[in-house]
């Protein structure tokens, strides 16, 4: 216990184990707060945070909002959509503008790998990465190995595999470290052109079989296809992708032990996931986004207790 | 006479090849002798012994029940961390000794409402809220060990908002430093009063998390 070893949150990469355990025991407490008849804490009423979204986003916007203001905090939000950088500014004009309307803290999302990091060497407010193109979403990672944890009990030793498309994956990516950093075993599944070269240097390992993969694994997150980051071919068609790696309850009623099912969102239904499945006992989809909140108050009131 | 052994050891360690060993032998040396011979050694004089305690718990316990009788409108609410020890000792005395059959008994904690967040070096970490039954309408008696400035209080009034109205608070300390309040907020059932100094602190030890029920005034 104590505080976060790291001053921004722009990938799990920079966190140690005892960052993620800090960051949980908090979301426990704040988990309890938002169950209670006023889910709100005044602890933030003095710290202001822009949301600055240059891509879309339902979940993680609206869960942060929500999160800022659970704390108290005053929130701006940002939608590059109507913004004067179609206009031409940069993005640190565009931050340091916000900035000198007296901002703490940023919550970043952009379409650009390390867009964060990068923000973070040149502007003076926290930096909370909520995405960067296929690089990292901390965020996600953390509510997804909390979400686990609550379910099964523990991370470690945990059978994990992550199917779909780890190419264009930041949640891949930033689930991997956190769930080896946790001591859980980590294999992806998808089509090989989906998984990228030398992923198994991670320590993970690599099953083109959904089937022997579900058989193996406790957990399986399952992931979308992004259609949007492909710029050319990576599969013949989405239902030969959806034969192949599509979870239905035809193949979990095969294997000989019930799994956990999870979801970032958004759900392709019939795609990645069957409607049957996303809605069983078994998906932890909900409780995902329910925790969500939880974890992202806790990384906010960490990140914000250490702003002088 | 300190900062010479340490400058001896300094020029001895000099020699290690592993300068993060010498540093941290330098800094753990200098750190023993300077609580030795640097430092006045902290005194602490006893306020309160088990048996003291052991007699005002009873007392706070007849109080609360001449006030509040069977207990079936009143709720008792530790204060995380300290105050919960307190709360469910007095709990313990009220259900086995004096034979109230069920007291509600909730934890508050009250990080999130502090009012000196950002404020000291150190994150403030949280406790557990546990609080498994309504407190609307209910008299309501919160419980710390040791009274101060009153700003704890302050937070917990604001904290207990959340879940619901009560229909009257009121406040039970073990110890009342008087004359150091920042805020206007009195107890209403007190098992001792002290006046310490500001550098001054009360330490309460209880048996169930420090091995024995014993109160010191520790002089800094």
């Amino acid at each position: 216990m104590g505080e976060l070893s790291v001053k921004h949150l722009l990938g799990i990469k920079y966190l140690h184990e005892k960052d993620i355990q800090l960051i949980f025991e908090t979301a426990d407490h704040f988990k309890e707060v938002i169950n209670r008849s006023i889910k709100k804490v005044p602890s933030l009423r003095d710290i202001t945070i822009a949301n600055i979204f240059f891509e879309n986003s339902t979940r993680t916007k609206l869960s942060f909002e929500l999160a800022e203001k659970r704390l108290s905090a005053d929130v701006l939000n940002f939608s590059a959509a109507q913004s004067s950088l179609k206009k031409g500014e940069t993005l640190i004009d565009t931050v340091n503008n916000i900035l000198s309307m007296k901002v703490d803290m940023v919550v970043m999302r952009h379409p650009n790998p390390g867009a964060g990091i990068f923000l973070s060497k040149h502007v003076s407010a926290v930096i909370i990465n909520a995405g960067d193109g296929a690089h990292e979403h901390p965020t996600q990672a953390l509510l997804d190995s909390y979400s686990i944890r609550e379910k099964l009990g523990d991370v470690s030793g945990k059978n994990v595999v992550i199917v779909g498309d780890i190419l264009h994956s930041r949640v891949a990516l930033s689930n991997i470290f956190a769930l080896k950093l946790q001591g859980a075993n980590v294999k992806v599944c998808g089509p090989k052109t989906l998984i990228p070269k030398h992923i198994e240097s991670l320590g993970v390992k690599v099953e083109t079989n959904l089937e022997k993969a579900l058989q193996w694994c406790d957990v399986a997150n399952m992931l979308r296809v992004q259609n949007e980051r492909m710029d050319i071919s990576y599969f013949p068609t989405t239902r030969e992708y959806t034969q192949q790696y599509g979870v239905n309850r035809g193949i979990l009623d095969k294997l000989d032990k019930e799994i956990v099912i999870m979801h970032p969102g958004p759900i392709n239904r019939g795609v990645e996931i069957t409607s049957d499945v996303a809605d069983s006992d078994q998906s932890i989809i909900l409780n995902q986004v329910e925790n969500g909140v939880a974890i992202r108050m806790a990384v906010i009131y960490l990140l914000a207790s250490k702003i002088k | 006479m300190g900062f010479f052994v340490c400058y001896s050891v300094n020029v001895a360690i000099n020699h290690y090849y592993d300068e993060t060993l010498a540093l941290y032998l330098t800094r753990n040396t200098y750190f023993c002798i300077s609580k030795v011979l640097v430092n006045k050694p902290m005194s602490q004089k006893v306020l309160l012994s088990s048996k003291e305690i052991h007699i005002i718990l009873h007392r706070l316990a007849c109080q609360l029940l001449e006030n509040h009788l069977d207990f079936k409108n009143t709720v008792l609410i530790g204060i995380q961390p300290r105050g919960t020890f307190l709360a469910q000792r007095l709990g313990k005395i009220l259900k086995e000794e004096y034979k109230v059959k069920d007291i509600d008994l909730g934890f508050l904690d009250i990080t999130f409402y502090r009012d000196d967040f950002r404020r000291g070096e150190k994150t403030l970490e949280a406790n557990k809220t546990k609080i498994d039954f309504l407190i609307e309408d209910k008299n309501l008696v919160l419980i710390d060990d040791v009274l101060y400035t009153g700003r704890s209080i302050r937070a917990a009034l604001t904290a207990i908002e959340s879940f619901g109205r009560p229909k009257e608070i009121e406040l039970l300390t073990l110890i009342d430093r008087r004359f150091s309040r920042h805020l206007p907020i009195q107890p209403n059932y007190k098992g001792r009063q002290v006046d310490a100094i500001n550098n001054e602190k009360v330490k309460v030890m209880w048996e169930e998390n420090d091995g024995e029920d014993i109160i010191y005034l520790v002089n800094n």
